[in-house]
């Protein structure tokens, strides 16, 4: 699997602030990967997304130091038309990225943007629809939709786009607890089926540590972990990062240290009575 | 198409309510009708036996503080120490008061290094922070918080967990609304479940968490816990409320 991310020693500092919000981070990211991105607020997680979308430097200038390259592209040097190719991002609020008059309109808009042909532009909102299965919501009004609904539509737009990285920025907060589910599931899907890369910023680490491969947890700008959600969960220094640590995966690692001997980690709620009823 | 269709509820003094249900179940709407920002269609609300139709929003407001989901519609002074001074001296508190009412709420709410800052400048938690100070600086006996935990990190919530039950132990009525079934389950508070602008359950956590096709209706999922729970072949009486007390009755019965 190739690298489809690197981040080198980077180092951003907003005007007139007194302490860099991105301090020497260093990550590499392989394609087909999803990589859940955690730590305290003001740990710096949105500038460093913002380093690689390139809105940071392209729109939020500041003292930059390091490089962040997407798919071997510097993005301090690529314009913003070219990293839109390579770089979807999903905003919290599906409600500040949607806004046309038709679901195929609003999965369109960027493509359209780019000036892409118009034959090109159908198979590609098609096909963007096909794997958000939204196909039968085509010609209604977005602002009609369930916020689930939204949100699909929102990730339609972005994979038009067919970037081969997709960050997400807390993308469960503003959904209910099934709806959340079934967008980290979606996730997954279109890392096996499209081969796209995902880093996803959430606290809500029950949902999606099941599903990612890896865990990066930050602190005052810098990296401070970097691991299978297992190993990093399993951490005590997880908790003292404010990172959720799931309930059920608290009490695995309680019953482990106590001698349950378990072949997997990271069970579920299910998985893991299914352990324990064994001996009971 | 109704918001809100039949709703009948008794919040008792003292008692700690969460408000659970799919977006647009109705769960804000219902809120707002709590400090008179909505007048029901049909139907009355009544805050301590008084009709909210012949009172004001200011009024309610005294015995009622609500933290809004988005600080940004409810924050708009110039520094952080005048926007919890500007409802103490609304309701009519005396300059010595407010001036040791700001400071508590400073200091508890770890914003005293903000004091002079705008509020603008804060970030979405420190700002969800000040809502809370500003609303518990003047003592509301009912606290109405929606949607407290968006966008915050574990070490805030615990922060907000420790909050809920300091306000529980001074006697006030608390009422969450809020999406995250895993930091509502430990709190055990009565569960009310909305669907479809109807409440289609009301109870205690231990038994309202257990019927997942019910929550499933609405859109909520079980705690994990009460997932756990549910799928051992042995088990006590009811539902773990958290990982400890799961921890001790597993104890000793594993071979």
């Amino acid at each position: 699997m190739g690298t489809i991310l690197s981040v080198k020693g980077l180092s951003f500092r907003y005007p007139d602030a007194p302490r860099a919000a991105v301090d020497g981070f260093d990550m590499e990211v392989s394609e087909g990967e999803i990589v859940a991105l955690a730590g305290p607020s003001g740990c710096g997680k949105s500038t460093l997304l913002r380093a690689i979308n390139g809105l940071i430097p392209h729109m939020y200038s500041g003292d930059y130091v390091g490089d962040v390259l997407v798919d071997g592209v510097k993005v301090r040097e690529a314009s913003m038309k070219d990293l839109a190719q390579k770089v979807g991002f999903l905003f919290q609020n599906p409600e500040n990225q949607i806004f046309m008059f038709s679901v195929e309109r609003d999965v369109a808009f960027g493509l359209e943007n780019l000036g892409v042909e118009r034959s090109e532009m159908r198979g590609r909102v098609d096909e963007a629809m096909a794997l958000l299965g939204i196909t039968h919501l085509a010609g209604r009004a977005p602002h009609e939709l369930s916020d689930g609904q939204k949100q699909r539509v929102a990730l339609a737009g972005v994979i038009a786009m067919r970037p081969r990285l997709i960050i997400l920025d807390e993308p469960t907060s503003l959904l209910d607890p099934m709806t959340a589910r079934e967008l980290v599931q979606l996730v997954d899907r279109l890392r096996r089926e499209a081969g796209i890369t995902f880093i996803v910023v959430e606290h809500r680490l029950d949902l999606l540590v099941r599903v990612a491969d890896r865990l990066v947890v930050m602190n005052g700008g810098r990296k401070v972990m970097d691991g299978t959600p297992a190993d990093v969960l399993s951490d005590s220094r997880a908790a003292g990062y404010g990172i959720s640590v799931p309930a059920i995966t608290r009490l695995e690692q309680l019953l482990v240290s106590e001698g349950l001997e378990l072949q997997r980690r990271l069970l579920s709620p299910l998985e893991l009575a299914e352990e324990v009823n064994r001996r009971l | 198409m109704k918001a809100l269709d039949g709703v009948t509820l008794t919040i008792g003094d003292s008692e700690t309510v969460a408000i659970v249900g799919e977006n647009g179940a109705g769960k804000t709407t219902l809120v707002r009708h709590m400090t008179g920002l909505l007048k029901p269609t049909e139907g009355r609300v009544l805050v301590d036996g008084e009709d909210v139709r012949e009172k004001s929003t200011a009024e309610l407001s005294r015995k009622i503080g609500v933290a809004f989901q988005n600080p940004d519609h409810q924050l708009f002074s110039e520094s952080v120490e005048e926007e919890i001074a500007f409802g103490l001296r609304n309701f009519g508190f005396e300059d010595g008061v407010v001036r040791q009412r700001i400071g508590w709420a400073l200091n508890f709410f770890g914003l005293e290094e903000y004091r002079r800052s705008s509020p603008l400048t804060l970030s979405g938690g420190e700002k969800k922070r000040l809502t809370l100070a500003c609303i518990l600086s003047w003592d509301p006996s009912v606290v109405v918080l929606d949607e407290p935990t968006v966008g915050q990190d574990a070490i805030q919530k615990e922060k907000l967990a420790e909050i809920i039950r300091m306000l529980r132990s001074t006697g006030k009525t608390i009422v969450l609304v809020s999406h995250d079934i895993e930091f509502l389950w430990p709190i055990q508070p009565r569960v009310v479940v909305m669907s479809s602008g109807r409440v289609i359950d009301d109870g205690p956590a231990a038994r309202v968490m257990l019927s997942e096709e019910r929550l499933a209706s609405a859109r909520v999922s079980q705690p994990q816990l009460v997932s756990f729970y549910s799928a051992l072949k042995e088990r006590p009486g009811s539902p773990f409320a958290d990982v400890h007390e799961a921890r001790r009755w597993l104890s000793g019965r594993l071979r």
